[in-house]
């Protein structure tokens, strides 16, 4: 059983980290503390969704920050999307990329390339914070498999 | 079957990944719950037209019609997303307090922006709560008390407690109180 003993504390500890390093915050926990017997693939189903959302998300900001002339309403509305749904899941960062990028948004009266610029990099920012974290969930994801498939349980968070 | 009858909520949220969030939040309080996309959807399953009341297009016999007051499905709370298009959930809270059969109905609002103005127009309409996402169990847990009161005007509408401070990228939080949570 020494195999499944390394891999909880290997889970627990790369948890931590992910908590330390601010990828993940407490609404992360939160999602976890609801999954149980009766739902035992809760946070992987959440955050699958997470996924899906994300990629659908960052392919219209893409789109709608290469038109002639910027809609940065439509623009915000999408972040606007992006930042509440990494909030629900605890994708603190990504959430943090987020707000940065919406305050853009609101200030984009000002003419000139400027605000395009800010925009671009900003989605560079969130596409980047986004799959950091999506790495360090799937890594996750594939610890509670290799625990379970061991016959290990998943430790207590 | 359960000695007690079981709440029945309605959840109203453009998001699949809070309707999940939320749905499972109100089921893990043994709640019975419906979730729907859009507020339109939510009058719909109310029985109502966003138009016309106490004509509903779905045909149901209600055996206790004595009042007038006519509800297709029995609803003891509804809870909505505040930023949804086309119908926000200040909008399906004004409708709902407009009509004569569901205006009882307690109502609580969410939304993930942070703003005084907004939280007070909800209230002043008729919001019984006013929660900031990510709703949490504890927000879940208050629900109780106006669900067994029934609409109790008596019942100081609350805001649950999280820094009412101007948005900006927090630093990582260190610890936060969320009340007592039981650990699985």
């Amino acid at each position: 059983m020494d195999g499944v003993v390394q891999l909880q504390k290997q889970l627990v500890d790369y948890i931590a980290s992910l908590f330390h390093e601010g990828f993940l915050d407490e609404q992360f926990n939160q999602l976890q503390q609801l999954q149980d017997e009766s739902n035992p693939d809760f946070v992987v189903e959440v955050v699958s969704l997470f996924f899906e959302d994300s990629e659908r998300l960052l392919n219209e900001l893409a789109k709608a920050l290469e038109q002639e002339t910027i809609d940065f309403r439509k623009v915000d509305a999408h972040v606007h999307q992006f930042k509440g749904s990494s909030s629900s899941i605890g994708a603190h960062r990504v959430q943090n990329v987020c707000i940065t990028f919406r305050n853009y948004c609101e200030e984009q009266n000002v003419e000139g390339v400027e605000p395009w610029h800010r925009c671009l990099k900003c989605l560079q920012q969130v596409k980047h914070e986004y799959s950091l974290v999506r790495n360090k969930l799937e890594t996750l994801f594939q610890l509670e498999k290799q625990i379970i498939a061991a016959g290990g349980s998943l430790p207590a968070t | 079957m359960a000695a007690e009858a079981q709440f029945h909520v309605l959840a109203v949220d453009d998001s699949l990944i809070d309707r999940k969030l939320i749905e499972r939040l109100l089921k893990t309080s043994s709640y019975q719950v419906t979730a729907v996309d859009s507020g339109s959807k939510a009058l719909e399953f109310l029985g109502i037209h966003e138009d016309e009341e106490n004509e509903a297009s779905i045909a149901s016999v209600s055996p206790n019609d004595d009042d007038d007051h006519h509800q297709d499905v029995d609803i003891s709370l509804i809870i909505t997303d505040y930023c949804m298009p086309e119908m926000t959930g200040y909008d399906l809270l004004r409708k709902i307090k407009e009509s004569k059969s569901l205006k009882d109905i307690p109502v609580v609002i969410m939304s993930s922006d942070n703003i005084p103005s907004r939280i007070n127009r909800c209230l002043e309409e008729g919001a019984e709560e006013f929660f900031l996402k990510p709703v949490q169990v504890s927000d879940v847990n208050k629900l109780k008390s106006h669900l067994l009161k029934g609409k109790a005007k008596e019942s100081q509408p609350n805001i649950n407690k999280r820094n009412i401070m101007e948005e900006k990228p927090s630093p990582d939080r260190t610890t936060t109180n969320y009340g007592g949570l039981e650990m699985v």
